[in-house]
């Protein structure tokens, strides 16, 4: 098949119908498979949707503008494995809607953060980080620990997930209010919550309100903490 | 005496329901986002519409809408030229903050995190955009000798609903709304009402393109429309998003982890290769040959660079994601497509260059001209540094790191914001009548200036990413890491303030062009009439 340029040149209609066909195909090659392959997300045990007070930490997160200086992707380089811990698995985004992958390290990676630090460190972190990093060139958050965490629309916010492919059972969605208070109140009793909510991790809270440095606080801390590594049965990891 | 006509009726009542949907989110909005934009929405309505009468009114009978529209094209060159000035002023507060942390503030609407978005939406969509929306409309017009298609107001519409979609994305950033998404960060409301304005852009484009009076559509206009049609597709692929509620302005993406990764940087990287390249190649393929004087260089070449390069662009997303969780296979693909990229990037670039051929002489007195090669130069460096930068081992080291910033920014300074230099230079004398710029010395100033600051920006983020690289990965004689984060972060210091030192140099460059501008728009007109027959009636 042989067109001479000047066909498309003279015809508007042609020169689209090409143009589209020629950016189309890429896209559909690269994107499409991911899709459909298999093993392109592998079969770990531990991955769960993230708890209520997880899920709206993950949401101030986004909101913050987090992922433009920290990374929560290792890649299998020696270096980052060694620094950061085991290299990131796709399983461990796959409920993340957005990824926060993230592309630049004004700060080192968070994918594996969680548990890391003590609680204390990071309220004390978010709120001035050069307090306890003195070259951090990290923002002040002390204003997530006045807010109080916005719950009204916390059932939307779930279902919407859910709508996108997050597996929230109902039973999580109708106690969801309970589960998020339950994790930032060290008096509450959580075994409803880690039942549902294996390795969530309680955040001691103020003692009169939830904030929204509680909600970014317990996000943190699941963050790379829901595959366990050293479980035989998550030992054939392959792409 | 003629009626209110149909289109502009039709425009009108879009606006109308527009305003209408404005007012039903805002009275059942559950947050602030949604709320003040519902608002907004609403007042934009309301003005449009209230604008659109009183000039039918006034003019009834007489809008003979004959020529070149070249209102439009004023209007987005004078958008242009403040959004580069906003963008920049941006670019310098963040360069700073990084310097001085203590600069953020520690109040939620100025940290770095809400504030970068505002500075990249400014710098590509509010800038950039404005300036290929001014430079595609003043060209497809002249090249295809046909005035603007759909007319005065729908061009009104398109101009105003963009700066209304910036202003309101801008704002959305500050209040804390974002997609989390990088370049992408609008919310879902936002991203509707962006689709809505570039549909309309498309139409206006291809209308003209198709009442040309030219036998052959120009080789600008093919890039412009390879950029027009892309951006569509990617615009909507990356962002379908599920609302919370329609009264909420916060969504989930459709996907996930690596699905969604490579979604974003096939979206992201061709927001490089088309916004960013095609459209601005456009602009290249239009206003070197017109400064200079010369016909293009090879016809042959335009035709291989435009198929190759639109082809190639699209894969190249993956080497975002070397070594991350996205298959090997998707990695190395994009990995093989972006080396092969270098070749109709240098092909474009050799064609832009050698257009000059015996004309170098007028890079001594047309400073417009002098962005416009200086901008190709730095088009063909990038472009090199780009593929070299994909290799996975050259990645392994500069991916994450202050190289990545630096590359960026040799293409968005050298090459965007040069190319469009060049074209204003070109552009306000030609709109505003003037024989000639204010001043070509103070161009010649805006030029020197603006090049020191991109030395010295590109050159210290080299040091700052390659160091931040060497120092993440330097293992000590027992076999322990080096150097922990932290001290890779206090070493790049002084780097840091040196990119900040080339940013001011590049704003104050554009101040001095600003004033250049506005005392060449303002100088005596000069006569010179607009060579165009004006379409016969019925057309």
């Amino acid at each position: 098949m042989f067109i001479r340029h000047e066909t498309l040149e003279r015809n508007a209609f042609l020169f689209i119908v090409f143009t589209v066909l020629v950016i189309a195909i890429g896209g559909l090659v690269e994107v499409i498979p991911l899709f459909t392959i298999e093993t392109t997300v592998e079969h770990v045990t531990g991955v769960r949707p993230y708890s209520p007070l997880e899920a709206r930490g993950r949401d101030i997160y986004v909101r913050e503008g987090c992922y433009v200086c920290h990374s929560q992707m290792i890649r299998a380089l020696r270096d980052e494995v060694e620094r950061y811990g085991h290299y990131s698995i796709a399983a461990e985004s796959m409920y993340d809607h957005p990824f926060q992958w993230g592309s630049k390290r004004i700060g080192p990676d968070l994918a594996r953060v969680g548990g890391k630090y003590s609680n204390d460190w990071h309220y004390a972190h978010l709120t001035n980080a050069q307090s306890v990093v003195p070259e951090s060139l990290m923002p002040h958050y002390a204003f997530l620990a006045h807010t109080p965490l916005e719950q009204n629309d916390l059932t939307a916010r779930l279902k919407a997930q859910r709508t996108v492919g997050v597996p929230y059972t109902d039973d999580m969605i109708a106690n969801a209010g309970a589960d998020l208070r339950a994790q930032a109140d060290p008096a509450a009793d959580t075994a409803a919550l880690l039942k549902r909510y294996p390795k969530a991790v309680a955040v001691p809270g103020n003692g009169q309100y939830v904030t929204e440095m509680d909600a970014l606080v317990a996000y943190l801390q699941v963050l790379g903490t829901m595959v366990d590594f050293a479980d035989p049965a998550n030992e054939k990891l392959h792409q | 005496m003629r009626g209110i006509r149909a289109g502009d009726a039709a425009i009108g009542l879009l606006v109308a329901t527009l305003g209408l949907i404005g007012l039903i989110q805002a009275a059942g909005a559950t947050d602030d986002e949604i709320y003040v934009f519902g608002l907004s929405l609403l007042t934009f309505a309301v003005v449009f519409d209230f604008g659109l009468l009183k000039r039918h009114f006034d003019t009834v009978g007489q809008w003979p809408e004959d020529g070149y529209n070249e209102t439009i094209v004023k209007k987005f060159l004078i958008a242009a030229v403040f959004w580069a000035v906003v963008a920049f002023l941006m670019g310098v507060v963040l360069a700073a903050q990084l310097s001085w942390p203590a600069l953020n503030l520690g109040i939620s609407f100025t940290n770095f995190g809400r504030l970068r978005p505002v500075h990249t939406s400014a710098a590509i969509f509010a800038f950039g955009g404005s300036a290929l929306f001014s430079t595609s409309f003043y060209v497809v017009q002249r090249t295809c000798r046909a005035r603007l298609f759909g007319g005065e107001t729908l061009a009104n519409f398109i101009f105003w609903g963009y700066q209304f979609f910036i202003v309101m994305a801008a704002l959305s950033y500050v209040m804390g709304f974002s997609q989390g998404q990088e370049y992408a960060e609008p919310e879902w409301h936002l991203d509707l009402f962006l689709t809505l304005i570039w549909v309309l852009y498309a139409l206006v484009f291809i209308g003209t393109v198709v009442k040309r009076q030219e036998p052959h559509i120009y080789v600008a206009n093919w890039f412009y429309m390879g950029f027009i049609l892309t951006i569509a597709v990617l615009h909507i692929g990356n962002n379908i998003a599920m609302p919370v509620s329609f009264f909420t302005a916060k969504s989930y993406n459709i996907a996930s982890g690596v699905q969604n990764a490579m979604i974003q940087w096939w979206y992201g990287h061709n927001a490089v290769g088309f916004f960013l390249t095609a459209g601005f190649l456009g602009m290249m393929y239009y206003f070197i040959p017109k400064a200079a004087g010369r016909p293009i260089y090879s016809y042959r070449l335009s035709i291989v660079h435009f198929w190759s390069l639109i082809f190639m662009y699209i894969w190249a997303g993956p080497h975002h994601l070397h070594y991350t969780a996205l298959p090997d296979w998707t990695q190395n693909l994009g990995m093989a497509f972006s080396v092969m990229l270098w070749m109709p990037s240098w092909g474009g670039m050799i064609n832009g260059l050698m257009t000059l051929s015996g004309a170098w002489d007028k890079l001594r007195t047309d400073p417009g001209l002098r962005f416009s090669v200086t901008a190709v130069g730095f088009y063909g460096m990038s472009t090199f540094e780009g593929p070299v930068m994909s290799i996975r081992p050259v990645n392994a080291l500069s991916h994450y790191t202050d190289w990545g910033i630096g590359h960026v920014h040799s293409g968005t300074l050298g090459w965007v914001a040069f190319i469009s230099f060049g074209a204003i230079y070109y552009l306000v004398p030609a709109l505003w009548k003037r024989t000639g710029l204010y001043s070509v010395r103070l161009a010649s100033w805006h030029y020197w200036i603006a090049t020191l600051g991109i030395v010295l920006y590109i050159t210290s983020m080299w040091v700052a990413g390659i160091m931040q690289g060497l120092m993440w990965r330097a293992y000590d004689a027992f076999g322990f890491l080096q150097y922990s984060f932290a001290e890779s972060v206090s070493a790049v210091h002084p780097f840091y303030v040196i990119r900040l030192t080339g940013g001011v140099c590049f704003l104050i460059g554009a101040l001095i062009m600003v004033y250049n501008l506005i005392r060449t728009a303002r100088g005596t007109a000069t006569e010179t009439t607009v060579g165009f027959v004006p379409v016969p009636a019925g057309e």
